[in-house]
């Protein structure tokens, strides 16, 4: 059973093993409209907390995706390339965004539960 | 700061619709409906959107004289148009300009018949009138429309859908203005836009807006579109946003706006020059400039975006220009972009790199309007 932890900048975290699945949440992609592109930081790239690893552009306006926690960055959801909607078809889901290889465990404490994240929407 | 925020007199419809409000040039103003900036700039495209652009500025310019030629003329002597040629009913865009041959501004002047309507951007609208009124203050009278709404509906359908309120436009042609009455109320209406597609603008009084509004907007193919697809569309079209693709630092020629500047003001025509910076514009026009406007296509599906640095080569060693506009086109269905290069870069089909993110990514130069124009001539 993984764990699922969210940041206060709309990102969700997916725990495996020292593994985790970034993308962003069903209010970060409703705020942000119909995606036309989306990027992540090339595999092998290290990440501190907070940096950006990678971007997402509506029509309008690109923002970055920060790194809920510091890593490597292992691998991109290539299905995005040709697909950009499918993060807002499936933010939580099939619309994942990349990989990370923690290189910090103890960071997770300070991210948000499920109930934490909801109580910040309000 | 939103309580600081203008309003105008559709703000609760805007509000009523659903919209996302954000601040635009100091105002309260709708960047998107619903239905999204994608679906609603394909609409505009394809049937009809109607858009508030209230917050714009009118002015209205009278001769003391009472001959509309004598406004056309003061006017001509800030703006590098021809005014004075400019018949009853017939509108046309203008620069107004700075004394090093910069743009202050740019507006769409009207010959109302025995007066000149004068729409300028939001942003400008305060500076612009004081300095048109001091500039013109021997032989005009400058009056600031502050009490009356404008919108637009923009796209093919819009002559279908507008002339079941007012039949009359279906007789006009583009930069045609007539004063006529829609759903019943007095409107100045002019065949105009900024999206590159068939279209009006239609001037009324404040407190009917929301009346004229609502009465068009329950016409079938229309629906509100906000200022994020209003971007997009006249990016595509390849119009300048005033404050972005030119401003102060810009020419006319640099910017490729030869085509706003009539025979009778360049060299050898009747009323040669006469404006402020003419003596750099007439040298322009003559030489060239060092830099020009171009549009952008991006290689790959990354929008690039106003602000990236341009180089002539993928290390980003020789910078060559900058991009002034940049967005995902949705009817192009691909990234889209306009800034300056070098004039020795600016045939379209150039290659040249954009600075993204820490890459460089390449770009060519394209012509412009990405998509096909909609005006009926």
């Amino acid at each position: 059973m993984s764990t699922i932890y969210f940041t206060k900048d709309h990102e969700w975290l997916r725990l495996d093993g020292d593994v985790a699945t970034v993308g962003i949440t069903r209010h970060a992609a409703d705020e942000l409209g119909e995606l036309v592109f989306v990027e992540a930081k090339d595999e092998g790239t290290e990440v501190a907390q907070g940096d950006a690893a990678g971007v997402v552009e509506s029509v309008k306006a690109a923002s970055d995706i920060y790194a809920p926690v510091s890593g490597t960055v292992t691998g991109f959801n290539g299905r995005l390339s040709d697909e950009p909607t499918l993060v807002g078809e499936d933010p939580e889901g099939e619309g994942w965004i990349f990989t990370l290889r923690l290189s910090d465990a103890a960071q997770l404490d300070a991210l948000l539960d499920e109930a934490a994240y909801k109580a910040l929407l309000g | 700061m939103t309580d600081t925020l203008a309003r105008t007199p559709l703000h609760a419809l805007h509000l009523e619709l659903g919209a996302k409000m954000v601040p635009f040039a100091g105002y309260d103003m709708p960047v998107q409906y619903p239905e999204g900036v994608m679906a609603e700039h394909l609409h505009a495209r394809t049937k009809a959107g109607l858009f508030d652009v209230s917050h714009m500025g009118q002015l209205a310019i009278r001769a003391k004289s009472g001959v509309t030629r004598d406004a056309a003329l003061a006017l001509e002597t800030l703006v590098p148009a021809d005014i004075a040629a400019l018949g009853a009913g017939r509108q046309r865009y203008a620069l107004l300009m700075n004394d090093a041959g910069g743009i202050r501004d740019d507006l769409m002047v009207a010959n109302m018949g025995d007066w000149l309507l004068v729409v300028v951007n939001a942003a400008c609208k305060d500076a612009d009138a004081a300095h048109i009124e001091s500039s013109l203050a021997d032989t005009c009278t400058v009056e600031r429309l502050d009490d009356r709404a404008l919108l637009a509906l923009q796209g093919p359908a819009s002559e279908v859908a507008l002339a079941t309120l007012a039949p009359a436009v279906s007789a006009m042609r583009f930069m045609d203005v007539i004063a006529t009455e829609v759903a019943g109320v007095p409107c100045i209406v002019s065949r105009s836009g900024y999206t590159g597609e068939d279209g009006f603008e239609i001037g009324m009084p404040a407190e009917r807006a929301d009346h004229v509004a609502r009465a068009i907007l329950a016409l079938p193919d229309v629906r509100p579109i906000g200022l994020g697809a209003r971007d997009s569309l006249r990016l595509e079209a390849g119009l300048c946003l005033y404050g972005s693709d030119i401003d102060t630092t810009t020419t006319p020629v640099e910017a490729a706006l030869e085509w706003s500047m009539q025979k009778s003001r360049k060299a050898g025509g009747a009323r040669e020059g006469g404006y402020p910076g003419a003596d750099v514009v007439l040298g322009q026009l003559a030489n060239g400039a060092p830099r020009r406007r171009v549009g952008l296509r991006a290689e790959g599906r990354a929008p690039v975006r106003g602000g990236a640095a341009l180089f002539a080569d993928a290390q980003g060693a020789r910078q060559i220009g900058v991009v002034t506009s940049g967005a995902f086109g949705p009817t192009v269905g691909a990234p889209v972009a306009m800034g300056y290069v070098d004039t020795a870069l600016a045939q379209p089909g150039t290659s040249v790199f954009a600075e993204l993110r820490g890459r460089f990514v390449p770009m060519q130069v394209a012509a412009m309007p990405f998509v096909t124009p909609g005006f009926k001539r």
